[in-house]
C-alpha cells in the first residue's frame, strides 16, 4: 500500500538513477537521517555512546570497507585488523607530530596511508586465488601487529607500548581525549559514515563497482570482456583499506583513546568485521549496517542477560562464547545470505501487500 | 667448526621437530578440506578440546563441575578415580567421534551447497562454541598434561654431538616422540586411504562428490568419518603440545600456525602438509636466530605467513596443491 513504484512518476534521467527509486524508502531514509542528527545527539548519554552508538557507527565504516573487498570484489580479507592498526598508528603519528592539524584531515589521511599500504597487500591478490589469498592476508594482520609492537618509533618511544589519543578541538569543541563529550564524539563519526557510505553507495552502482561484481562473479570472464584486474582489484583493496583505515583511526582518536596493538587490533577483529559482512550480507551496503549493530548489540545483549540469571562471572563469559558460537552457526544455517536477503524479502512482500494476488 | 654453524644446525634439527608439530595440525585440515571442501577453522580448538577432556577424563573430574556447583550449590570436583592413559585416550577418542557425529548432523548437514566462505564462517562459530563448551565442562585454569611420554633433553644425542662438535645439542626427548608418532599417523593414515573399503570411498568424495554419491557411497557418512579422524589427529597434536607447554588456551593458537604451512604444502595434499611443516619450522627457526635479534625478535608470529605468501606468488597451488585450471 504505502510501499509501491505504482504513482512514483519519474519524468528525467536524474529521478531515474537516483539511490532510492522508490518514494517510501528515501522518506525512510530521510527520517533515519533526521533522527540521527536532530534527535539521538540531545538525548546521548555516555553509556549509549560508548556501549553502542559510536562501536556500530565505526564499525559499520569497517564493514562497509570489508565489504566492498569482499562482498563487491570477491576477495576474502582476514587482515582487517592490521589494516585498522595502519590508521591508528597513522592518526597517532600524525596528531603527535603536527598538533595543529585538524582531526577531519588527520583522518582522511590514514585513510590514505592505510590505503598504500593495502594495495601493497593487495599485490599478491593477482596471482594468488580464494582460500589461499584469505590465508595470504594473514600474513598482513600478523605482519603488522608485529611491527607496532616491535617498532618503537610508531608509538613514539612510549615505556609501555600503548598510545593515547591527545586532546585536539574541532570547532572549539573536543573531539578526543578525556574531555570531549559523547554527543560530539557521536557526531564526528556520524558525519564520517554518512559522507563514506554515501560514496561507497554510489561507487559499487556506477562503473567501479560493476567491474568489481564482474571480477568477483567470474575474473577470467571479466577479463575477456575488457575489466582490466589490475586495476580493477588494486581499486578494490585501496578503497576497501581507506575505509579500514579511518575506522581504525576512528576506534583509536575517538573511541578508546589508549589502545595497545596487540589486544585491540588482533585477529579477533579481523573475525569480527568478517562476521558483520556475512551475517549483514556480502555485496550490500544496508547489509553491513545490519551486520555492524547485530555484533555490537550481540554482546550487550548477552551480558545483560547473563548479569540478570545471576551467574559467575567466568562461567557467563564460557555461556557467551557457546550462545555467540551457537548464533553464528543456526545463522548461517537458517539464512546464509545474510540480513540483507531478509531485508529484500520483507521489501518484496511490502510492495503486494496488503493484495498478494 | 665455528660456534655459529653449530648453533645454527642445533636451530634446524629443534625447528624440523617443530614442524613436525605443526604438520600434525595441517593434517587434520587436510584431511576435512580434502573429503568436503571445508576449511576447519575449528581444527586448533578441537585440538584444545581434545586434550582438555584427555586431561579431565585422565583426573576424574567431574564433567560441568563448576556448572553444576554453581547452579545446585553442591562442591563437587572428583569422582575419586584416575583412569589411566591408555584407557583416557581411548574414551577421548571416543568422544571425538560423537563430537563429529553431531557437527555433522546438527551443522554442516544442512549446509551442504553452501559456498565455501559461509563454511568457513560456520567452523568459525563452531570454534566459539566448542571453546566456551570446553571451559564450561573443564575450566579453564592451565592444566598438565602427562600421558607417560618421555620429556626432557635427550642424553644420547647430546653426548654422541658432543663427542663430535665438542658442544651437546639440546634435543627435547618429547619432540622426538612427537616425530615418531607424527610418521606412524601419517602412514596409517595413508595406509587407511589406500587399502580400506573406507579410505577408498574417502578418496571418492574427495575427488568428486557426485559421482560418489551416484555409486552409491554415503557422503554422510565419509564425512562423519572424516570429521572422526580429524578428531582423532587434532587429539594427538592437542596431547603434544599439551605435554610441550600445558593445556591452555594458547593451545587453540596452534591453527594459525597450521595455515602457512598449509599454503606452502598447499590445501589438499598430505605429503603437502607434512613437508610444508618442516619447511616452516626450519625456515621460522633460522630466521628467528639469524635476523631476529635485529630486529626486535618474536618472528615466528608472521615469518611462516610471510614465507608462504611470497611462495604462493611463484606457486599459487602451493607445493603438491592440485594444479588450479581455469576454465570460462
Amino acid at each position: 500500500m504505502f510501499y509501491r513504484e505504482a504513482g512514483d512518476f519519474k519524468t528525467s534521467y536524474t529521478d531515474d538513477s537516483q539511490t532510492f527509486p522508490i518514494k517510501f524508502d528515501r522518506y525512510r531514509y530521510y527520517v533515519v537521517l533526521l533522527v540521527g542528527l536532530g534527535v539521538i545527539p540531545f538525548l546521548i548519554n555516555d553509556y549509549w555512546a560508548n556501549s553502542i552508538l559510536i562501536p556500530f557507527l565505526i564499525y559499520a565504516i569497517a564493514a562497509i570497507g570489508l565489504n566492498i573487498l569482499t562482498g563487491y570484489c570477491g576477495q576474502v580479507s582476514l587482515g582487517t585488523g592490521g589494516f585498522m592498526a595502519v590508521g591508528a598508528f597513522t592518526s597517532y603519528k600524525l596528531m603527535t607530530a603536527f598538533p595543529w592539524m585538524d582531526m577531519v584531515t588527520v583522518t582522511i589521511l590514514s585513510g590514505a596511508m592505510t590505503a598504500m599500504v593495502g594495495v601493497a597487500f593487495g599485490l599478491p591478490s593477482l596471482r594468488i586465488k580464494g582460500f589461499y589469498l584469505a590465508v595470504a592476508t594473514l600474513a598482513a594482520q600478523f605482519f603488522l601487529v608485529w611491527m607496532f609492537n616491535k617498532v618503537p618509533w610508531f608509538f613514539n618511544y612510549s615505556a609501555s607500548g600503548q598510545i593515547n589519543a591527545p586532546e585536539r578541538t574541532l570547532l572549539g569543541v573536543a573531539v578526543t581525549g578525556p574531555n570531549a563529550e559523547a554527543w560530539v564524539k557521536y557526531l564526528f563519526c556520524f558525519a564520517f559514515v554518512f559522507v563514506l557510505a554515501w560514496i561507497a553507495r554510489n561507487l559499487t552502482r556506477g562503473s567501479m563497482g560493476r567491474q568489481w561484481m564482474a571480477i568477483r562473479d567470474m575474473d577470467i570472464a571479466a577479463e575477456i570482456i575488457g575489466v582490466n584486474p589490475l586495476r580493477a582489484k588494486l581499486m578494490a583493496f585501496a578503497v576497501s583499506s581507506f575505509y579500514v583505515g579511518i575506522a581504525g583511526s576512528l576506534l583509536f582518536t575517538v573511541y578508546l583513546g589508549a589502545v595497545e596493538v596487540g589486544s585491540a587490533y588482533g585477529i579477533q577483529k579481523s573475525f569480527l568485521v568478517l562476521f558483520m559482512i556475512i551475517i549483514g550480507g556480502l555485496g550490500s551496503i544496508f547489509g553491513s549496517f545490519a551486520g555492524a549493530a547485530f555484533m555490537v548489540l550481540l554482546p550487550v545483549l548477552l551480558r545483560n542477560l547473563m548479569d540478570s540469571t545471576g551467574l559467575d562471572s567466568a562461567i557467563a563469559t564460557h555461556f557467551e562464547f557457546v550462545i555467540v558460537g551457537a548464533l553464528i552457526m543456526f545463522f548461517l544455517i537458517v539464512e546464509p545470505h545474510g540480513l540483507a536477503r531478509l531485508w529484500a524479502l520483507a521489501k518484496e512482500k511490502l510492495r503486494l501487500w496488503p493484495f498478494p494476488h | 667448526m665455528p660456534d655459529q654453524l653449530i648453533f645454527a644446525m642445533e636451530v634446524t634439527l629443534n625447528g624440523l621437530l617443530n614442524g613436525v608439530m605443526y604438520a600434525l595440525v595441517a593434517l587434520g585440515f587436510v584431511l576435512i578440506f580434502k573429503a568436503s571442501g571445508i576449511f576447519n577453522y575449528a581444527q586448533g580448538v578441537m585440538a584444545l578440546f581434545a586434550a582438555m577432556t584427555l586431561v579431565g577424563i585422565q583426573q576424574g573430574r567431574v564433567p560441568f563441575g563448576h556448572l553444576i556447583n554453581e547452579i545446585f550449590g553442591t562442591d563437587i570436583h572428583y569422582f575419586g578415580w584416575e583412569v589411566p592413559a591408555l584407557l583416557a585416550i581411548l574414551l577421548t577418542a571416543l568422544v571425538m567421534i560423537a563430537f563429529a557425529w553431531a557437527v555433522q548432523r546438527f551443522v554442516f548437514k544442512h549446509l551442504v551447497g553452501q559456498e565455501p566462505i559461509i563454511l568457513f564462517m560456520a567452523t568459525i562459530g563452531l570454534a566459539y562454541f566448542l571453546e566456551g563448551t570446553s571451559d564450561l565442562m573443564w575450566g579453564s585454569e592451565i592444566r598438565n598434561m602427562d600421558v607417560g611420554l618421555p620429556q626432557g633433553i635427550n642424553d644420547a644425542i647430546d653426548s654422541a654431538t658432543f663427542d663430535i662438535f665438542g658442544y651437546g645439542f639440546f634435543i627435547d626427548n618429547l619432540d622426538i616422540s612427537a616425530a615418531i608418532i607424527a610418521a606412524v599417523l601419517v602412514a596409517a593414515l595413508i595406509a587407511f586411504a589406500q587399502y580400506t573399503k573406507q579410505g577408498r570411498a574417502m578418496r571418492a568424495v574427495a575427488d568428486d562428490h557426485q559421482a560418489a554419491l551416484s555409486v552409491g557411497i554415503k557422503l554422510n557418512y565419509v564425512w562423519v568419518l572424516v570429521w572422526s579422524l580429524a578428531g582423532i589427529v587434532a587429539l594427538v597434536a592437542g596431547i603434544m603440545w599439551g605435554s610441550k607447554s600445558g593445556v591452555q588456551f594458547s593451545l587453540s593458537l596452534i591453527a594459525l600456525k597450521a595455515l602457512p604451512v598449509l599454503m606452502l604444502g598447499g590445501f589438499t595434499s598430505i605429503p603437502g602438509a607434512i613437508v610444508g611443516g618442516l619447511i616452516i619450522g626450519v625456515g621460522e627457526a633460522l630466521f628467528e636466530f639469524s635476523i631476529g635479534p635485529m630486529i626486535g625478535g618474536a618472528t615466528e608470529n608472521w615469518f611462516a605467513y610471510v614465507l608462504a605468501l611470497v611462495f604462493l606468488v611463484f606457486r599459487p597451488q602451493g607445493l603438491f596443491g592440485e594444479k588450479i585450471i581455469e576454465r570460462v
